[in-house]
């Protein structure tokens, strides 16, 4: 096809403007050991990348994207601070869509800066917006931080809110955590007869899990079963952070209003304040820049601070033209024992090809 | 031309997909020696018997290679991602009847729901340093519906068979499979969860949406459907 070499034109093109922005020119291998990415993501992976296997090397996936190549060959060494950026085809498996591309370019910048998280998220929100000046795109802008900073702050148990903030990516499970902590649906019968003894425990004790375990997750139980549920105000106070979606500016004032009944997110919010000082600074009309709070939780469950995307208005049925974030955690999840924040994102020239094409015809 | 119909080609599938057929006025047959895969059709004309593994029927029905074949909902659902577009199901037959499952060891007194296997998946990951593996044949029913649940930290291992008792040799802490009485789970001290009812199986004849049809052989699939469903 034609408009693959014309992609591929486009992503050495918009390589050379994130190397003249101080990127530094990094390639990965395009196959990538499936276990890093499958302790990262989970299973899930699996239907979004293509493995494959030799007897040798066990599980290879054909890589779904750059970041985690990139951050693992930052981590073993790379000076600091550094900036990067890459061009090349990543591979995602399509089981029920046949218009999505189950192969496509992306070029990324990435930057690993501890000086200034809010310059550092203005220059990738900047850097990008210029490369896709022209088009017909909504940008979308969110901060998972901010989230996690709330679930931190409840006055709650620690084994809830570590049960929530795992799945704050996940927002259906959330939810139904967030119902049981609050005491809003009833206990399960399994679990009202499990925490009143009246179970039978003369089954054999099988498989690794041991016995042990279940008892202390029983204790568990127990002491969850005594805490209060989750007060009122600061129930309130989630659900109306998560569905904030406003222009900058008043969901900012809107979340400090929330921050009388969640004072956790107070830190967060400062830091949201600094980068939009930033991203004005850099001259982004930050006024009419889209926030919405829940932003960034259905997706790959890396990011955990700032998260943008731009979106082809008139074509909802495209994926996102271009998509980042900040994901300080996945530089200590994958840095052994190292950690730096971290900020980056990726662009797809196939895409801004389709668009430039229909604004032209 | 004529109408190609994949049926299982042994064992008791094979036998009530006969009978099935038989009720129905039609007769199929194997031909030729007993290790001989071919068969014959008679009570309509235009209807040739192909004789595949069940397993692989959803493959050839999906590839437009049989117009018509018998074979289970599971493997129909694991096997076609798009099924609802390649094939349509023309009748359930009332036999074979399994359903897919989550199974945990009854000596887990504190898991009964996905809600408790979430919970024990990262717990059991923090402790033991690898996610929660689920033993089964049917890796993409079982993620999809996982993930659907929101369940997370745990792995699928694949076992082709004799899956009950994965959990005793400790290559897996649970399993995802087929089961008709439950019978084979108790003997291994395994208990299904109380949500964990993945799907719900039984032979099914299926028409392929993307083989090609001549005049005469959709002229035959009208006669052969108006006998089925008499």
């Amino acid at each position: 096809m034609s408009s693959s070499f014309k992609s591929i034109e486009r992503a050495a093109l918009l390589r050379q403007r994130f190397e003249i922005a101080g990127g530094q020119v990094v390639e990965t291998p395009m196959l990538q050991p499936a276990g890093t990415l499958l302790d990262l993501y989970g299973e899930d992976i699996r239907a979004r990348a293509y493995v494959t296997s030799d007897a040798l090397r066990g599980e290879q996936m054909l890589r779904p994207d750059f970041t985690v190549p990139v951050v693992q060959q930052h981590m073993a060494g790379g000076a600091e601070p550094a900036r990067y950026t890459y061009a090349g085809e990543v591979f995602r498996r399509q089981e029920h869509d046949p218009d999505r591309a189950n192969e496509y370019v992306q070029v990324g910048y990435e930057v690993f800066d501890r000086a200034d998280a809010a310059e550092a998220d203005a220059e990738v929100f900047a850097l990008f917006q210029l490369q896709l000046r022209g088009l017909p795109l909504r940008a979308a802008t969110g901060d998972i931080g901010i989230l996690m900073a709330a679930v931190d702050g409840l006055s709650t148990t620690d084994m809830r809110k570590s049960a929530l903030r795992r799945h704050i990516w996940r927002p259906r499970r959330f939810r139904a955590l967030l119902d049981r902590f609050a005491g809003r649906v009833e206990m399960p019968e399994s679990r009202k007869a499990l925490l009143a003894g009246e179970v039978d425990t003369s089954a054999p004790a099988i498989g690794k899990r041991r016995i042990a375990e279940v008892e202390a997750r029983i204790a568990a139980l127990k002491a969850d079963a005594e805490a209060a549920p989750i007060a009122d105000n600061e129930l309130n106070a989630l659900e109306t952070l998560m569905a904030v979606r406003e222009t900058l500016p008043f969901a900012l004032e809107q979340m400090r209003d929330i921050a009388v009944d969640l004072p956790s997110i107070l830190p967060a919010l400062d830091r949201l304040q600094a980068r939009v000082a930033a991203l004005r600074a850099r001259g982004i009309d930050v006024d009419s820049l889209d926030f919405e709070a829940s932003y960034g939780r259905t997706s790959m469950e890396y990011y955990d601070g700032f998260v943008f995307g731009f979106y082809a208005e008139r074509r909802p049925d495209l994926p996102p033209v271009a998509t980042g974030g900040r994901y300080d955690a996945l530089t200590r999840q994958l840095g052994q024992g190292g950690e730096i924040p971290a900020v980056g994102g990726v662009i797809r020239p196939d895409l801004i090809l389709t668009l430039e094409a229909e604004e032209n015809a | 031309m004529t109408l190609k119909l994949g049926v299982p080609s042994k064992g008791r599938l094979m036998e009530k997909t006969f009978d099935w057929f038989a009720k129905r006025g039609l007769q199929l047959s194997r031909t030729g020696s007993e290790r001989e895969y071919a068969g014959a059709v008679e009570g309509i004309d235009g209807v040739e018997l192909v004789l595949l593994s069940a397993g692989e029927i959803p493959r050839e029905l999906a590839a437009g290679n049989i117009h018509l074949g018998v074979t289970g909902t599971d493997l129909v659902h694991e096997k076609l991602a798009r099924w609802e577009q390649e094939v349509e199901e023309v009748a359930e037959m009332g036999f074979g009847f399994a359903d897919l499952i989550l199974a945990v060891p009854t000596c887990w007194v504190d898991v009964e729901t996905l809600e408790d296997l979430d919970a024990v998946a990262a717990a059991f990951r923090a402790e033991h340093g690898h996610r929660l593996r689920v033993a089964t044949k049917y890796h993409r029913l079982v993620r999809e519906f996982l993930t659907d649940a929101g369940v997370a930290d745990y792995q699928l291992v694949d076992s082709q068979g004799a899956t009950e008792g994965t959990v005793k040799n400790e290559t897996a802490e649970m399993v995802a499979d087929i089961t008709s009485t439950g019978e084979t789970l108790r003997a291994n001290h395994l208990k299904i969860l109380g949500d964990g009812l993945v799907l719900k199986s039984q032979a099914t004849l299926w028409r392929s949406r993307v083989a090609p049809y001549s005049d005469a052989e959709k002229a035959t699939l009208k006669e052969l459907r108006d006998k089925i469903v008499s």
